[in-house]
């Protein structure tokens, strides 16, 4: 293939990025859980690209568990949110801190 | 200029300005919004990388289901709008991003000189072989059944931890 593989690498790279930075400066819950569906998606790419360079579909293959995992951590986090926002009354990570001693 | 370059530039662009529109907005489904759009244009990046399976798997479970699910439950929490971007505590944000971009530099630091002596370039008709869905399906049923078994029990379990903890009392 005449595109070499970096390009997508970068562009994986700089999601993921986007991702960490969206968890650390963000204090609503949904949002954060989105970054972390960011970061999940940037490391498919880098296992799809290395799949499609290498000729090889077991890559593809986990990122199809990936996103088994995905969705169940989607279902999971989301029940979390709802079961917190029913005790607090807010979705403001500063304000959900009761395990913090 | 390769019809492979420009689509890459095409959805790579829409990836990225969507991911970091995603992080800047402060309405919450403006940002699951972005978030979609970005999933749509990953899966135009994987049909630049011949994966067809994953970028058709990508837009039904991705922008479809998951993304359906937080829209859900933006809706029901109506949750309020944040502070723009930098305006809240804007130390930590500064700090945030000041990391961000190191990790990045480092990454792509790594990227080119880790390629530079092997090269990965596999031929198309490899790569197009590698992303059918028979090929994936052959593999799936055959050497990863367990993971592929382990899977569906994962599934089972998050939807009833899901059902109990969106429980009324627990």
């Amino acid at each position: 293939m005449e595109l070499s593989i970096e390009y997508y690498l970068i562009l994986s790279a700089f999601m993921f990025i986007i991702g960490v930075i969206g968890v650390l400066i963000r204090r609503n819950a949904i949002v954060v859980f989105m970054s972390i569906e960011l970061m999940l998606n940037s490391a498919n790419l880098t296992m799809v690209a290395f799949s499609s360079y290498l000729g090889n579909s077991i890559g593809q293959l986990f990122v199809f568990f990936v996103m088994t995992v995905a969705a169940a951590e989607a279902a999971i986090g989301l029940a979390i949110i709802i079961a917190m926002f029913r005790n607090k009354k807010t979705l403001n990570i500063d304000e959900i801190n009761i395990l913090k001693w | 200029m390769s019809l492979q370059f420009i689509l890459f530039i095409l959805f790579g662009l829409i990836s990225a300005a969507s991911s970091v529109l995603m992080i800047t907005r402060k309405d919450v489904v403006v940002s699951a919004l972005f978030l979609v759009l970005n999933f749509a244009g990953l899966a135009g990046i994987y049909i630049t990388l011949n994966a067809q399976f994953i970028a058709v798997v990508q837009v039904i479970v991705y922008a479809g289901a998951i993304m359906v699910l937080f829209l859900f439950v933006i809706m029901l929490l109506r949750p309020e709008n944040e502070k723009k971007f930098l305006e809240a505590n804007p130390s930590i944000k500064i700090f945030a991003v000041i990391i961000g971009a190191v990790i990045f530099f480092q990454l792509v630091y790594l990227i080119f000189f880790s390629s530079a002596h092997n090269p990965v370039n596999a031929s198309v008709e490899a790569s197009i072989k590698a992303g059918t869905i028979e090929e994936i399906g052959k593999q799936l049923y055959t050497n990863y059944i367990l993971p592929f078994e382990a899977a569906g029990f994962l599934l089972l379990a998050a939807t009833i931890g899901a059902l109990v903890l969106a429980k009324k009392k627990f």
